[in-house]
């Protein structure tokens, strides 16, 4: 590679020093400035990773070029090597552990830590360009957020999503040394001081300097621990450009109002609690509520009701005209207090509600919000007894009125078939369609078949469906659809499902654009695994947990595989997994990686 | 390879066409009051019993499947009697899966199917714990919210609290009128509670050293005598608004519902004859 490179850049020196002499420059030289023009165009991920394999001087003027660069696992490259290839990226994403970690599936101190990517960044080329981060399931060190702070000089923008390994300290280093910190998402993360008693909490809002004055969006709704509300309150004040916030459960509402006086231009509001404080003298009514979101003329998104006082519910009436996302999956309301409320949301795309609203909810969601793009709806009880509130009749209202919907989410406890096939065919644009009935196995309630017809009518009918989450009683038949009709599925998530091998192969031979694979507690065995071998290369990952693997298939894999990277997951308390072959494997993980195996991993960890 | 998977479709849905789904359904709707929620235990019993007994690396998919989608089935008729009453809560789904496994050192193959398995249903930690009601949830049949305590005060051990408004200030405060012992320390403390609230309204976009120093100066200075910029004024039992300051002050304690502080020169003529006629009233 080094002989080539060499030859190019001769190549380039030499046309350099006839251009004086007005030679045509070397053909080579325009066309690389022409693509580099070009390639400014084309961010898409996907675009750029094709670009980058039609020749080599196209790979080296993509690297070259690339701004944001995304690695949908961040054990798949080192992150040195990665830094090296783009040496001007301007924005990091990156992923961690896979999704079934947020269940508890993965042992604590499984790995994906930031650090040597936080090291690689402010050691690289890239280091004073980079300006944003997004972090989604990656372990953050409170010194990992204290070195972005100090060592990378525009960084501007910080999301972390489902992290953890931090608490105030780093957020205090981060905001006291990021000069430009525009954007600070703290999402559903896990932030916790190691020492959490008040003395040793670090007043975190009240390190943002006084003249830091080009806060965007602030969101701090997972932080556990009061926040130095004067501080607060000025920053909001001199951040005239702060159009997102939201506040953590700390924050009484009569305080909330207070700040949302500061802002009225807020586009995007949490407001952690929605109730009246303890402490009697906070105390706030409807009227005064409702007065402030009357003022806030800009908002489009609200969230937060932890919890809720239902009487200040009418508070956001004035605003509900106006929103296109509104999350009150925190708070049980009944259908008969929500249908006042979304009455006025007729242009509500997001919608995010517990099941408490019930079927009669939904219909009055159906019945209103005709632009409906996202549903999500989680069960107040999330235990396999439950009674389960919401069930098939409300998935049919919601197909026969929210026919633009693209993604679901939904837990119940009884659903049919018809209800799934309605779905399908009324709701043509979806491309997310996750429904969990949380009994186990459980068939069609009215008519006692499994669930096969149902999905397989969505795989068929919902040509641009991307991700799969399936559930109840389903046999390898549906499986067999899944891989016939599936072309388009990237994300496919399985649980107690199917009866054989053979639904496993049909999902693995069948679906072609399948990335990510997500199975637990299903009869597959190392045949099923072994048929996807022409396929895992393909993919960003696969998770069996509780199937019916040995070590001797994943060996297998492993061995046809060499750059797959098949991490046996043990038990931390019992230690090492046994790797005879005729040993089970409870918690298989494997992924394809530039980088080999991993160093960082726990002794509970064996890579084959 | 390819080729096999319809065929092997095709099978099935054969199989599948001899079992009499009338009676079937209409089994499973009675069935279906009795059941304790969870899926249909006979049918998946047996299709494992099946499944385990061949070994794990054996690939006679058709035999195996064709084979348990019909007696899953018919099985499952007489299954279905008996599992539903040997189970509490769980239905005994993995039982002889768990008999039939491989070496039983892995413990989610022991797994008892009585055990809620972890992680499932699929909800994060943070989502948990919804139904544990906090201190001010309400009802949830309270449709029609009427505006509960919106003009009474609130009298608890503690003291006296009165809702307390003033112009031009959106969120009112609580006070507590136990706290104060006459008019002049009621006076101060409200001055008090709105001077901030004012100064920071006004000056929002200044910052904070020119604040602080602007702070002394703003004295909001609610007097008693209509002399001041502001006027104290509270509602009585009946709605009416009276001056503060002429009535006893244990009189006006227990008589006072809400507090407003209003510009002075909002006030007409006939709130200061108020107070006269009502002492005069009580004089009698």
């Amino acid at each position: 590679m080094s002989e080539e490179e060499e030859e190019d850049s001769d190549k380039v020196r030499r046309s350099a020093t006839n251009s004086a002499a007005s030679a045509p420059p070397f053909s080579d030289q325009v066309l690389e400035n022409v693509l580099e023009t070009v390639l400014q165009f084309i961010s898409s991920p996907r675009d750029r990773n094709a670009c980058s394999l039609v020749c080599r001087s196209w790979n080296r003027t993509e690297s070259l070029t690339r701004q944001h660069l995304v690695v949908g696992n961040l054990y798949s490259v080192d992150p040195t090597r990665a830094v090296t290839r783009f040496p001007c990226i301007q924005s990091l994403s990156l992923k961690g552990r896979p999704r079934f970690a947020d269940f508890g599936l993965f042992p604590p101190g499984w790995g994906a830590g930031f650090t040597a990517w936080a090291k690689a960044l402010v050691d690289g080329l890239c280091a004073g360009l980079v300006k944003k981060l997004v972090l989604k399931r990656v372990t953050v060190s409170n010194s990992d957020l204290d070195l972005i702070g100090q060592r990378l000089p525009n960084f501007s923008e910080l999301t972390l999503i489902c992290c953890d390994g931090f608490g105030t300290p780093g957020l205090g280093a981060l905001v006291e040394n990021c000069k430009q910190l525009c954007v600070l998402d703290l999402i559903d993360s896990d932030i916790e001081d190691d020492n959490a008693d008040d003395q040793a909490l670090v007043d975190w809002i009240s390190k943002f300097p006084k003249t830091h004055n080009c806060l965007e969006s602030l969101s701090f709704e997972c932080v556990p621990y009061p926040v130095n509300l004067g501080s607060l309150e000025s920053l909001v004040a001199r951040s005239t450009n702060l159009c997102r916030l939201r506040v953590n459960p700390h924050i009484s509402i009569g305080q909330l109002c207070r700040l949302m006086l500061r802002a009225p231009q807020l586009t995007h509001l949490g407001t952690g609690v929605f109730c009246s404080p303890m402490n009697e003298d906070e105390e706030v009514e409807v009227e005064e509520v409702e007065a402030v979101f009357g003022s806030m003329k800009a908002l489009i998104c609200l969230s937060g009701f932890r919890d809720l006082k239902a009487e200040l519910l009418p508070a956001i009436y004035p605003v509900c005209g106006q929103l296109t996302s509104l999350n009150m999956s925190y708070t049980e309301i009944s259908a008969e207090q929500l249908k006042p409320l979304i009455r006025h949301c007729h242009n509500l795309q997001i919608f995010w509600a517990l099941d408490t609203i019930g079927d009669e909810g939904l219909k009055a969601v159906a019945s209103t919000c005709k632009d409906l793009r996202e549903l999500r709806v989680f069960p107040l009880d999330p235990t396999e007894e439950s009674e389960g509130s919401v069930s098939d009749l409300g998935l049919i209202y919601i197909s026969e009125g929210c026919r633009k919907l693209q993604s679901i989410l939904y837990f119940c406890q009884r659903m049919t078939n018809a209800a799934v096939i309605s779905m399908s065919v009324n709701c043509p644009d979806l491309t997310i369609f996750r429904l969990c009935i949380m009994g186990r196995h459980k068939p069609d309630h009215s008519t006692g078949d499994p669930m096969d017809e149902g999905f397989s009518a969505i795989v068929m009918n919902c040509k641009k469906l991307r991700r799969l989450a399936v559930s109840g009683l389903l046999t390898d038949q549906a499986f067999g659809q899944f891989g016939k009709y599936g072309k388009t599925i990237r994300t496919l998530s399985i649980a107690f499902g199917g009866d054989s091998d053979l639904a496993l192969k049909h999902v693995l031979e069948g679906c072609c654009n399948l990335q990510k694979l997500e199975i637990r507690d299903s009869p597959f065995g190392d045949a099923g695994l072994l048929a996807g071998i022409g396929h895992f290369y393909n993919m960003r990952f696969v998770w069996l947990n509780s199937c019916r693997l040995t070590v001797r298939g994943c060996r297998e894999v492993a061995r046809s595989l060499p750059h797959m990277v098949v991490e046996v997951i043990g038990d931390p308390f019992i230690g090492s997994p046994k790797l005879e072959d005729d040993e089970p494997v409870d918690k298989l993980y494997m992924y394809r990686s530039l980088a080999g195996p991993r160093d960082d991993a726990p002794q509970f960890v064996k890579i084959l | 390879m390819e080729g096999e998977g319809p065929r092997l479709l095709d099978l099935i849905s054969k199989e599948r066409d001899w079992v009499d789904k009338e009676v079937c359904k209409g089994k499973n709707r009675f069935e279906e009051k009795l059941e304790l929620r969870l899926g249909l235990p006979g049918e998946e019993t047996e299709k494992e019993e099946k499944q385990s007994a061949k070994s794990v690396f054996s690939l006679s998919f058709p035999e195996n499947v064709a084979k348990k989608a019909f007696l899953g089935t018919a099985e499952a008729k007489e299954g279905k009697g008996t599992e539903r009453e040997a189970s509490g809560v769980h239905l005994v789904a993995h039982g002889t899966r768990n008999a039939n496994s491989s070496i039983a050192n892995n413990s989610s193959q022991t797994r008892n199917s009585n055990a809620p398995v972890v992680g499932w249903p699929p909800i994060r930690s943070f989502r948990k714990n919804l139904g544990s009601s906090s201190i001010s949830k309400s009802p949830l049949d309270t449709q029609d919210a009427s505006l509960v305590n919106s003009n009474r005060a609130d009298i608890n051990k503690k003291g006296l609290f009165v809702k307390i408004n003033m112009d031009g200030i959106p969120i009112g405060r609580k006070i507590n009128l136990k706290a104060y012992g006459g008019y002049d320390e009621l006076a101060s403390a409200v001055d008090q509670l709105f001077r901030g609230v004012l100064a920071a309204q006004r000056d929002s976009l200044v910052s904070e050293i020119e604040k602080s120093v602007g702070e002394e100066k703003q004295d909001i200075k609610v007097l008693l005598d209509g002399s001041g910029k502001y006027t104290l004024v509270y509602e009585d039992e009946e709605g009416d608004r009276v001056l503060v300051g002429d009535v006893p002050w244990r009189m006006f304690i227990s008589t006072a519902k809400r507090l407003r502080v209003l510009k002075t020169s909002d006030l007409s003529v006939s709130y200061i004859n108020t107070a006269s006629r009502k002492r005069a009233a009580t004089e009698c």
